[in-house]
């Protein structure tokens, strides 16, 4: 590591992930030090999303370690062996980590602003009031004070998916794990997305972006790395490692994308 | 090359003003149906003709019919009737959830016991259940809590006085109409995107409250339609527990045709009071199906919308 900084916001050594006889991720190292954005980005089905899913523990892994801030994911460490975390420490673990989707998965039964309210409401028994209040304070932060009552189906697939940022930032999160969250949209309605994001990066907000905007990495990353059968086969400062890619195969996927 | 603008194509749009559209009236003549016109013609006469021997048989005793629709004795079976259903429903649906969650859950000792449950009473006739559940005294002759496999009992009760005809006939309804349910719930849940259960984890919420918060609610869209049938359905079911003198509706009109020998008569009536019931609970079921279709949410959105004018007038 080059800067002095103490522990990284993530920390991922030898991380193994199996689907039956399939092995997804095939070791990955990677150190996402505090307030940095890190974008990943690979072909489709090379493991972007089950490695970010990792990294909450939404999958489990066949080996290796994550810690997020200090915590070992899913595991507690005991004298010398590692004793699964029951269901409710998982639940803690999680919360910190904000996810944003592909698809979004806004609760379509539940208004813009109820939506934002869900997670401290129910997970963090915060008062409707103060929900409410932080709610509204979050909308305003996304644009979308004037669409608080709104439910899901009513809104563009942009302004959804602001909703759904703000949702993941009412949770007080210091991690955001994005999954492609504007390889759904319409073009047009792409930039307006990427702002909410470029804006949150400049809060400090530690973040993990799995995207095809090369342009936003470039611009706002501060570690691009290049997923490929299930390793890391390219990483470095985007603007070099997008300026002269050294890897053929990065340089085959930067043809197809740019 | 140069691309002309479309106006200025030489010779389009020189003349006068653009003209009305013309009007092109359709008033096409129907071509004869013969068929249709009989066909009606046939039902109508034999309507009639059912009507007519309905109406001048003598053996239908209308009078009689009339004056047994409000007797005291039917109500009450009525009564009986509609709490065996509003009942053995509510009981049949928390069942029914119950085992579709165990349905759905990682183990596999609750999947084996919510399949079982299922297996067993959608196998047996419910007529032979309600029989079995009113003669349970002769297998079980009390029942306790205490130390299970023959321990000592903390309480004792006997069958004989736990079983009524009304406890066993909700029991035998609601434990059979859970088995039915399970299968109504498990569809509604497995028919929400499993992205609102990741997004609602992703929020550290805990599998119960995945659940309760937003698997349910939106599962309701898929299960209500189905519990509306169930519930018509159940209203002349309870008849079954005629066998085991349930003292609702049928039970009751059997009563009293014993006495009086107006066997028709009494059926009749039974039938009439059974006909107003589910006709009820069809209207109702309409209603609340045309809510939940109308997309729920945006018409809970534009009835709050169009409020709100009003709701914020003092300021
Ligand atoms: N739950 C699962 N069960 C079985 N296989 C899975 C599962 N999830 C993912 N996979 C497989 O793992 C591989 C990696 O999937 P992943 O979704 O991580 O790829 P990705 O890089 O995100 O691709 P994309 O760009 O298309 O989103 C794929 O081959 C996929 O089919
Ligand atoms: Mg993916």
């Amino acid at each position: 590591m080059t800067a002095g900084q103490a522990e990284p916001m993530v920390k991922i050594r030898s991380l193994r992930k199996r689907f039956g006889a399939v092995e997804v991720l095939k070791g990955i190292d990677l150190d996402v030090p505090h307030g940095q954005v890190v974008c990943v980005v690979g072909p489709s089905g090379s493991g972007k999303s089950t490695l970010l899913r990792c990294v909450n523990r939404m999958e489990t892994i066949d080996s290796g370690r994550i810690w997020v801030d200090g915590d070992l994911m899913g595991y507690a460490e005991r004298g010398d062996r590692l004793h699964l975390l029951p269901p409710a420490d998982l639940c803690r673990q999680r919360r910190p980590i904000g996810m944003v989707f592909q698809r979004f998965h806004l609760f379509p039964h539940r208004t813009a602003i109820e939506n934002v309210m869900e997670g401290p409401i129910t997970v963090l028994r915060t008062s409707r009031a103060e929900a409410r209040r932080q709610a509204e304070e979050l909308l305003e932060r996304v644009g979308l004070a004037d669409r608080a009552d709104h439910y899901p189906a009513q809104l563009s697939g942009g302004q959804q998916q602001r909703v759904a940022i703000a949702r993941s930032l009412a949770m007080r999160p210091k991690l955001m794990l994005f999954d492609e969250p504007t390889s759904a949209l319409d073009p047009e309605l792409v930039q307006e997305v990427l702002a909410v994001m470029r804006d949150l990066a400049a809060t400090g907000m530690t973040m993990m972006v799995v995207t095809h905007e090369m342009g936003f990495a470039r611009e706002v990353g501060d570690q691009l790395v290049f997923v490929d059968g299930g390793v890391i086969v390219e990483r470095g400062n985007p603007r070099e490692v997008l300026a002269n890619p050294r890897n053929d195969r990065f340089r085959a996927f930067l043809g197809q994308v740019l | 090359m140069e691309v002309t603008p479309a106006g200025g194509a030489p010779g389009s749009q020189e003349g006068p003003a653009v003209e009305p559209p013309v009007e092109l009236p359709i008033d096409a003549v129907r071509p004869p149906r013969p068929g249709r016109l009989i066909g009606a013609a046939v039902a109508l006469l034999f309507l009639a003709w059912l009507a007519y021997t309905v109406i001048v048989n003598e053996n239908l005793h209308w009078d009689v019919i009339v004056s047994f629709l409000g007797d005291g004795r039917i109500l009450g079976g009525l009564w009986v009737t509609i709490q065996l259903t509003v009942l053995s429903m509510v009981i049949g649906l928390v069942l029914g959830v119950l085992a579709a969650v165990m349905q759905l859950s990682d183990s596999p000792v609750f999947r084996g016991t919510s399949a079982l449950y299922t297996w067993f009473f959608r196998g047996t006739p419910l007529l032979v259940q309600l029989i079995f559940w009113f003669n349970i005294g002769l297998v079980f002759p009390s029942f306790g809590i205490g130390v299970p496999f023959g321990g000592p009992k903390l309480v004792e009760w006997q069958a004989n006085e736990l079983i009524t005809p009304f406890t066993a006939a909700l029991l035998g309804l609601a434990i059979n109409e859970g088995a039915y349910m399970a299968e109504i719930v498990r569809a509604g849940i497995r028919s929400v995107d499993p992205g609102q259960r990741e997004a609602a984890e992703a929020l550290g919420m805990s599998h119960r409250q995945v659940l309760r918060r937003v698997v349910l609610p939106q599962a309701m869209r898929v299960i209500i339609p189905p519990t509306g049938n169930q519930f018509i359905s159940m209203l002349k079911t309870t008849s079954m527990v005629s066998v085991i003198a349930g003292a609702e509706l049928l039970t009751v009109a059997q009563r009293i045709y014993l006495g009086n020998f107006e066997v028709i008569a009494m059926l009749i009536v039974a039938s009439i009071w059974y006909i107003v019931l589910t006709t009820i609970a069809s209207v109702g079921q309409h209603f609340i199906e045309k809510r939940f279709e109308r997309g729920h949410a945006a018409l809970g959105a534009r009835v709050r919308r169009n409020l709100r004018p009003f709701a914020k007038e003092p300021a």
